[in-house]
C-alpha cells in the first residue's frame, strides 16, 4: 500500500495557483494544450534556471510542491517517468547537427538526457538516494510507480517522490501528426467528444507526488496497486487480467465506485476504453479527464491527481462525467489507460 | 531468506565482437576494437575514436536473422541482435508458464535514424515509418514482440548507468516475487546526436582512451547491446538452467552535485559501492576485482578513484576499465560490463586497462596493466555512473563462493 | 578594446541567459566564475563556443579556458590577440 501524501502538479488547468480541487476548468481552442506556468523564481533560484528549459523548470517546480504539500524534506528515492523527455533541448540540437556539426552548444545536449528532471531535484534538494527515470511510453509513470512499491517493501517507512513529465512543442506535434496521433487542427478542449474524428488532443504536464507507507493527516488516497500490460498479438486478455488484479485486493467489479478512463477523442482509440466499460463496468459511473490535461505520455499522472482529488474531496465534478451515473460511495476508483490498443495500463486508488 | 538472483545467459555485441564468443576471444587477446568511424556519416570523422560495430545496417539485419524492412533503428537492430543470443542461452522461450520480463535501458533510443529523417520528419510523408523509433521504447518492444515477452515490459533511461539500473530493477522485480525471470540490459548505436553532444561538453579523446592515466584525456564513444537473463532460485528449479553466476548486489544512489560532473571525493559512487555490498552480504576484501566506470575523462576517473580508496581503504582489489576496448557504449555499458565481469568469474581471468602508462598522481593505486589469467576470482563489482550523477554499482559472484572466512576452499572448487 | 568589452558584456548575457543582468552590472574585471557572477563550467563550455561562433577562435583545451574566461577583459584580450 503507497499513501499519496503530496501532490505537485502543472498543466493547463489552473491546478498550481490553489490547493482547491480543480479551482476553475480552462477552456481552450488549440492545437495541443499547453501548461499554465508558475513563477519559477518561488522554485528555482535564478542562476540555477537559467540554463533550464522549460520542461525541466516545470518538473522541478512541480517536484518542490509536491514536498512542501507533503511536508517532506528529503525523500528515500526520486523516481521519474516521462515519455519524451526534453523534447524543445533534442529539437534544438537535431536543428544545428542536421545542419553542421560544428557550434553545439553543450547546454542543450546535457538536458536531453531523459534523467535530467530526476538528477536535478537531487541536486536541488541534495539527495543521494535512489534515483531512476523511466521511458517507456505510456508506462513510463507507472513503472515508476512500481519501482516505487518495491521501495516501500523493501523500506517500510520510505519518502518517495514520483513524478510524471512530459511536454509537447509545435514540431513534435507536426512529426507526430503525421502518424495520426491528434486531430488536423485545433479543437476545443471541452467538445472534444462532438467531433468523433480520427486523433486526439495533445497536451503535456508535470505532476509529482509524494509517496509513502503511513497514511497521515495530509494523505490524499491510497494507492493499493499499478499494473502494466503490454498487448503484443493478443497477449493480454482484459477479462483475466481484472479479475486477477482486483482480487489481489479482495475486490471484485462489484466494488469500484468510478472508473476513470483515458479517453482523449480519438474515435479510433476510444472504443477500446467504452468496450472495457461495458463489458466489465456497466451501470458504474465513467469518468474522464484528458478534455483538461490533453493526451502525453505521462497524462496518467494528471489521473492519479484527478482520482486524488475526486478521493480526498468526496466530490465528483460534473466536468469528469461521462455517463449519468452517479456512484453510490466514492471509495474505489480504478485509472485505467491504453495507448494503440498496445500498452494498457491500471491504477488502483482507494479513499 | 531473500531469493537469490542468478544468471543464466547471456548476449553481446560490441565493436569486439558480434557475439559471446568473439567478444571473449578480444579480451583475451587484448585486441581493442576502436577505430575511426566507418559506417557513421559524421564530419567529426577525423577527429574522433569511436568503438563502432563493423557492420553496415543491412548486414546487422543479416547478424539479427530478419529480412531488411523499413522501420528499424540502428539502436533496435544491436538490441535485437544481443537479446537473442541472451535468450537462447538462457532458453527463454521453454516453461511459458513462468512470468518473465523485459528491461531495457537506451539513452538516445532511436536517434540514430531520427537524426537521418529529421527533416524529412519536419516536411513530408516519406519516413514516417521511422517516427516511432524516436521513443526509446522502440527498441524495447521490438524486442518484447520478437522474443514474445509479455509479463513486464520497460525503458530505463538514466544515461550512462542505464543498463545497470535495468539489471537492478530485473533482480528486485524477482526478489519481490514480481517475476520469475528477467531480460535485462541496454542498447545504443552510435549517432551524431551525442558524438556532437560529448563533443561541445570537450571530453572526448581523439586517441585511443586512457582510462586511469595520469594523462588521460578523455572518452571514446561506442556501440552496442548486452542482456542477461536473471532467474529466481526457485524458477531455476523450472527451468533447470545451471546457473552462471549470482547478481548478489546492486546500490544505486545519486551524487547530486552538478548536471555532468563527479563530485571531487566520488561521493555518489562510494555510497553505491557500499550499498551494494552491504545487499551482497560480502565484505569488501571478498570483492576479487572492479570492472570500473573509467571513461577516461580527467573528473571521472579521479572521482571514481577516490571513491575506491575511500571503500577498500588499504586492500584494493584488482582495477580496470574495460572501455579502451569497447569505447565507451553508454547506456548498453553497464550490462557489457557486467558480461566481461562474470566472465572474470567463469575463467578466473583480470582484463588489462589497456593504454594505461602512469598512475593518476592523486591516487594510490593503479589499475591492472596485463591480462592476469589463473587467479582466484571469487566476486566482482562492476560499477557504472551517469551523467546526472546517477551512479550504479552491481556485484557478481561464483555461485558456490563463500565469504572470504572460506576462501581457501573456494579457490578450487 | 573598450568597444569589444561593452560587444562581449551584451554576447556573454544572452549566450549564458543572464536574464537578471545588465552590461552595466558586470564590472570587466571581476571574476565570472565562482565569487563573481557564479558561473560554472558548463558556462565555461559555452563561452568556448561563443568564441568558436563569434570570433572563429578555437580552443581546444578546456583547461586553458579558466584563464581566457577569467573575467570580460582578459577575455577581450584574448580575443584582440587571437583573432585573424
Amino acid at each position: 500500500m503507497l499513501y499519496i501524501n503530496g501532490i505537485g502538479i502543472i498543466s493547463p488547468q489552473k491546478t498550481m495557483v490553489s490547493r482547491e480541487f480543480l479551482p476553475e476548468v480552462m477552456e481552450y481552442t488549440a492545437e495541443y494544450l499547453r501548461c499554465i506556468e508558475p513563477v519559477y523564481r518561488d522554485y528555482i533560484e535564478p542562476i540555477q534556471s537559467r540554463r533550464m528549459s522549460r520542461l525541466i523548470k516545470m518538473g522541478i517546480a512541480a517536484a518542490r510542491m509536491s514536498m512542501a504539500d507533503a511536508g517532506c524534506t528529503m525523500p528515500d528515492a526520486i523516481i521519474t517517468g516521462t515519455g519524451l523527455g526534453s523534447v524543445e533541448d533534442t529539437e534544438k540540437i537535431l536543428g544545428e547537427i542536421t545542419r553542421e556539426e560544428k557550434f553545439l552548444n553543450p547546454t542543450p545536449f546535457i538536458q536531453s538526457t531523459y534523467n535530467t528532471i530526476s538528477s536535478q531535484v537531487a541536486i536541488q534538494l541534495k539527495c543521494h538516494n535512489y534515483n531512476s527515470t523511466y521511458v517507456h511510453r505510456t508506462f513510463s509513470f507507472e513503472t515508476g510507480l512500481t519501482d516505487a512499491f518495491l521501495h516501500m517493501e523493501e523500506k517500510p517507512d520510505a519518502d518517495i517522490l514520483a513524478g510524471a513529465i512530459d511536454e509537447m512543442t509545435m514540431n513534435h506535434l507536426v512529426i507526430t501528426r503525421r502518424i495520426g496521433q491528434w486531430k488536423m487542427s485545433a479543437v476545443n478542449n471541452l467538445k472534444l467528444l462532438v467531433e468523433k474524428t480520427p486523433g486526439a488532443l495533445a497536451g503535456e504536464g508535470a505532476a509529482f507526488f509524494v509517496l509513502g507507507g503511513k497514511r497521515n493527516v495530509s494523505t490524499y488516497a491510497e494507492l493499493s496497486d499499478v499494473a502494466t500490460c503490454i498487448n503484443i498479438r493478443n497477449s493480454f486478455n482484459p477479462e483475466v487480467f481484472i479479475h486477477e488484479f482486483l482480487s489481489r485486493h479482495n475486490l471484485g467489479l462489484q466494488d469500484i465506485d468510478l472508473l476513470l478512463l483515458g479517453i482523449n477523442g480519438d474515435s479510433d482509440q476510444d472504443p477500446v476504453y467504452t468496450d472495457f466499460a461495458g463489458k466489465f463496468f456497466p451501470g458504474k459511473s465513467w469518468a474522464w479527464y484528458k478534455h483538461l490535461c490533453g493526451e502525453y505520455h505521462t497524462a496518467t499522472g494528471f489521473g492519479l491527481y484527478i482520482a486524488s482529488g475526486i478521493l480526498k474531496n468526496q466530490v465528483y465534478p460534473e466536468i469528469l462525467r461521462l455517463n449519468k451515473v452517479s456512484p453510490a460511495g466514492l471509495k474505489n476508483i480504478l485509472v485505467y489507460n491504453h495507448y494503440r490498443n498496445i500498452n494498457h495500463s491500471f491504477m488502483l486508488v482507494r479513499g | 531468506m531473500p531469493q537469490r538472483i542468478f544468471v543464466t545467459g547471456y548476449g553481446l555485441i560490441s565493436c569486439i565482437g558480434n557475439n559471446i564468443r568473439e567478444n571473449l576471444s578480444s579480451l583475451l587477446q587484448s585486441r581493442p576494437g576502436t577505430g575511426v568511424p566507418k559506417q557513421i556519416e559524421t564530419s567529426l570523422r577525423d577527429e574522433l575514436m569511436v568503438g563502432e560495430v563493423p557492420k553496415s545496417h543491412r548486414e546487422l539485419f543479416g547478424l539479427a536473422g530478419l529480412l531488411p524492412v523499413e522501420g528499424y533503428s540502428r539502436n533496435s537492430l544491436l538490441g535485437i541482435i544481443a537479446a537473442q543470443e541472451a535468450a537462447a542461452c538462457g532458453r527463454l522461450d521453454s516453461h511459458t508458464g513462468l512470468k518473465t520480463g523485459l528491461i531495457s535501458a537506451t539513452t538516445v533510443g532511436g536517434m540514430d535514424r531520427c537524426e537521418l529523417f529529421y527533416n524529412d520528419f519536419l516536411t513530408n510523408d516519406t519516413r514516417n515509418i521511422y517516427i516511432d523509433s524516436y521513443e526509446c521504447a522502440d527498441s524495447t518492444e521490438k524486442i518484447a514482440s520478437m522474443l514474445g515477452i509479455v509479463d513486464f515490459v520497460t525503458t530505463i533511461s538514466t544515461a550512462c548507468s542505464s543498463a545497470a539500473n535495468a539489471l537492478m530493477l530485473g533482480a528486485r522485480m524477482i526478489r519481490s516475487g514480481r517475476l520469475d525471470r528477467v531480460l535485462a540490459g541496454g542498447c545504443e548505436s552510435l549517432t551524431k546526436f551525442h558524438l556532437n553532444g560529448f563533443n561541445a561538453l570537450k571530453i572526448l579523446d581523439k586517441a585511443p582512451c586512457k582510462p586511469f592515466d595520469q594523462h588521460r584525456a578523455g572518452i571514446n564513444l561506442g556501440e552496442g547491446a548486452a542482456y542477461l537473463v536473471l532467474e529466481s532460485e526457485d524458477c531455476l528449479l523450472e527451468t533447470g538452467n545451471s546457473p552462471i553466476c549470482e547478481l548478489a548486489g546492486w546500490g544505486n544512489t545519486c551524487e547530486a552535485f552538478h548536471q555532468t560532473a563527479s563530485s571531487p571525493d566520488g561521493l555518489g559512487a562510494y555510497l553505491a559501492m557500499k550499498i551494494a555490498l552491504e545487499i551482497s552480504g560480502l565484505a569488501s576484501r571478498d570483492i576479487s576485482y572492479i570492472n570500473a566506470h573509467g571513461t577516461g575523462t580527467d573528473n571521472n576517473d579521479l572521482s571514481e578513484g577516490k571513491a575506491i580508496e575511500r571503500l577498500f581503504g588499504d586492500r584494493i582489489p584488482m582495477v580496470s576499465s574495460t572501455k579502451p576496448f569497447t569505447g565507451h557504449t553508454t547506456s548498453a555499458a553497464g550490462a557489457m560490463e557486467a558480461i566481461f565481469s562474470i566472465f572474470c568469474l567463469q575463467y578466473q581471468v583480470i582484463w588489462p586497462n589497456l593504454n594505461f602508462n602512469e598512475r593518476i598522481h592523486e591516487l594510490s593505486f593503479s589499475p591492472v596493466e596485463k591480462l592476469v589469467t589463473m587467479v582466484p576470482v571469487n566476486a566482482v563489482m562492476s560499477n557504472s555512473f551517469g551523467f546526472g550523477g546517477n551512479d550504479t554499482s552491481l556485484i557478481f559472484k561464483k555461485v558456490n563462493a563463500n565469504n572470504a572466512d572460506n576462501a581457501d576452499n573456494a579457490v578450487n572448487e | 578594446m573598450e568597444e569589444l568589452i561593452e560587444k562581449l558584456k551584451k554576447e556573454v548575457i544572452a549566450q549564458l541567459n543572464l536574464e537578471e543582468i545588465t552590461p552595466e552590472d558586470i564590472n570587466p574585471d571581476a571574476s565570472l566564475f565562482g565569487e563573481g557572477l557564479g558561473l560554472d563550467s558548463i558556462d565555461a563550455l559555452e563561452l568556448i563556443v561563443l568564441l568558436e561562433k563569434n570570433y572563429g577562435i578555437k580552443i581546444e583545451d578546456p583547461k586553458d579556458g579558466k584563464k581566457i574566461f577569467h573575467s570580460i577583459r582578459t577575455m577581450a584580450e584574448y580575443i584582440t590577440e587571437h583573432q585573424k
